[in-house]
């Protein structure tokens, strides 16, 4: 298959396209502005919508009404804007929705910066919202993956009925590179699974009702238990991460995302000076890759997890790594990535 | 502003068999199809149930109760589902204007509506209603204003009336510090992407008959594609009043109407694409 040049933000607009989505929302915020332009040009050329909502709590709303209509639908944003989405992602998981949410990091809090960031990953990977729930978090690390794990979120998100988002940054949002995209399928092609629980008129059947209030005793209960079934599914049937150079390690390097490509950059340049050093990066956020963590730190229990914050995957790591396991950090929180150098010389204080 | 009463003129025949001839022992008023057979939970005196009734009325007469979604509101507006046999979806405090625009874009052959109170709609939902609106989004939205919170207790709403004494406004509340409050249909009339705006009351028998008129106009403005119709009723909230049913609806003449005047404030005869 040919490949073309795209940018990161991009492909996860197109990655939507091709999962079926014909519905988005959103409200402009930098660094994510490429996604919601793309689609506002492609988007009616095949029949779909966009709709440029009147604020960040308008436009998840908007998933969350066109997501029970039965349609694959996605919303977009940065940090300052996926605070005020909250509301409605605690929604769609407790009305058991999905809908997809492309978050581009910007540094926090507050207004912050719009450099790039993992400052987000414990409000992704917690809930970010009110409630007992929990959203499926996919974190590419390339364009190929901004386009894929955009297509795998739809399918996540269908399959178990609840929110999923795709964590990158603006690097890896701004940042062009050769991708396989191929054609793009219709939904014909797509021939997606049906959804008879959607509010489509109560025709031919009863009447459909999506709600998360739960007023009786007990019932919601119940609900968070039938919650967690899913989330412990999830676990089992739908973690991913990639394993580098891991067989012959002394050293195991745990990062995510644009970091990871830095750190590969920093164990390539350790390996030419006989450092054993390998690396594994979760690529499902939530859920974690808690096994994958757990057995490689019995064989490898020295670990070092480096991320642009001050130290949030860490916790996972932690409680994850065999009780013998060292586990060592290097973040760094100001919107700058760590330079190969960087990472060779932490590489070299915890070896 | 137009009364409500001529209404009646400007809507087209439908099914509505109340105005055809009457056959001797035909029964001629009874629970509309598309509400359940329940009985409704609100509180003695309480509109709730007579605007239920009217949109299952309007639902029937024009045959839609297959294709039509309700948005459910937050506060005593959510327990539509419990009332109406058609697809509802609980939407987030004050959000049921982008639920509901959500769905039309999904669904733009469907009958849209979304049910709400004062608190939602004009306080924590005012910028999903303004915009709905200002987009023109075929949807319809039945705003019953009581002038209180109902279900959470009774507290000041942003169409609490100067004077009047709720849980969190216990000096009554002053224009100075609390504002005045709040007209909506008036507001919502100003927008251009509004096609059809009407403010109705339940306090007569008269003033019912027109509040149906009004909500089954709305329903047939979507129904002809011609944008956002928006009917705000004025209803009594006894419980939270502290008042008896009668002296509420008393209230709802004496006090509410004088401020929220009754009308079309807006009725388009084309729509926008035309």
């Amino acid at each position: 298959m040919a490949k073309i040049m795209m940018k990161g933000a991009e492909a996860i607009a197109e990655g939507a396209i091709h999962a079926g989505c014909r519905h988005y929302f959103g409200y402009p915020i930098t660094p994510q502005n490429d996604i919601p332009e793309y689609l506002s040009r492609e988007l009616p050329r095949i029949g779909g919508s966009f709709v440029q909502a009147e604020s960040e709590i308008a436009s998840i709303n908007m998933v969350l009404g066109a997501s029970a209509a039965g349609a694959r639908a996605m919303t977009s944003s940065s940090g300052p804007g996926i605070s005020l989405k909250q509301e409605g992602i605690s929604y769609l998981a407790g009305s058991e929705l999905p809908g997809v949410i492309a978050y581009i990091s910007r540094i926090g809090p507050g207004l912050g910066g719009i450099a790039a960031t993992q400052g987000d990953y414990k409000q992704v990977t917690n809930g970010g919202g009110h409630g007992d729930y929990y959203t499926i978090a996919l974190a590419p690390s390339s364009v190929q993956e901004m386009f894929s794990l955009t297509i795998k979120a739809f399918e996540l998100s269908d399959k178990y009925r609840n929110p999923a988002i795709v964590l990158a940054d603006a690097i890896l949002g701004q940042m062009k590179e050769p991708v396989e995209i191929g054609p793009r399928p219709s939904l014909q092609e797509l021939n997606l699974p049906s959804k008879p629980w959607a509010l489509t008129g109560n025709s031919g059947r009863e009447s459909n009702l999506i709600k998360s209030l739960y007023l009786g005793d007990g019932e919601m209960e119940v609900q968070n238990w039938k919650l967690f079934e899913k989330y412990k599914k999830m676990k089992e049937e739908d973690t991913y991460h990639e394993e580098l150079q891991l067989d012959d390690a002394k050293l195991m390097i745990v990062s995510f995302g644009s970091c990871s490509r830095m750190v590969l950059s920093g164990m390539e340049m350790a390996r030419e000076e006989g450092l054993k050093v390998g690396l594994l990066r979760p690529i499902s956020i939530y859920p974690f890759p808690e096994k994958a963590v757990a057995e490689w730190s019995k064989r490898i229990p020295k670990v070092l997890v480096i991320e642009m914050n001050t130290g949030q995957m860490i916790k996972d790591v932690k409680v994850n790594v065999d009780r013998a396991a060292d586990v060592f950090f290097y973040g760094r929180p100001g919107g700058g990535l760590p330079t190969p150098d960087d990472v060779l010389s932490e590489i070299k204080k915890v070896y | 502003m137009t009364a409500i009463s001529q209404i009646q003129n400007r809507l087209p025949e439908s099914g509505n068999s109340r105005h055809m001839a009457k056959k001797e022992g035909e029964k001629i008023f009874g629970r509309p199809k598309s509400v359940k057979d329940v009985g409704f939970h609100f509180c003695p005196g309480c509109n709730h149930g007579n605007v239920h009734k009217m949109v299952g009325e309007a639902i029937d007469e024009y045959g839609i109760q297959d294709r039509t979604i309700g948005v459910a509101g937050v506060g005593c507006c959510v327990f539509l589902y419990n009332y109406l046999d058609i697809d509802v979806l609980e939407a987030p405090h004050g959000r049921a204007c982008a639920e509901a625009t959500g769905i039309n874009r999904v669904h733009p052959e469907k009958i849209v509506f979304t049910y709400q109170g004062d608190g939602d709609l004009a306080a924590i939902g005012l910028a999903e209603t303004v915009h709905t609106a200002n987009r023109g989004e075929n949807i319809t939205v039945i705003f019953v204003n009581n002038t209180v919170y109902g279900m959470t207790g009774g507290q000041m709403a942003p169409t609490t009336l100067l004077g009047q004494k709720t849980t969190t406004s216990p000096y009554g509340r002053e224009f100075m510090g609390e504002g005045y409050p709040i007209k909506m249909a008036e507001m919502i009339a100003t927008l251009e992407g509004a096609a059809f705006v009407a403010r109705v009351a339940c306090d007569t028998p008269k003033n019912l008959m027109q509040a149906k008129r009004a909500v089954k106009k709305a329903f047939k403005m979507q129904i002809d594609k011609m944008g956002f119709s928006f009917v705000e009723i004025l209803s009594a909230c006894p419980t939270n009043w502290g008042m008896d049913p009668l002296k509420a609806n008393d209230r709802v003449t004496n006090e509410m109407i004088p401020y929220f005047p009754l009308g079309i404030f807006k009725e388009r005869t084309t729509a926008d694409y035309v």
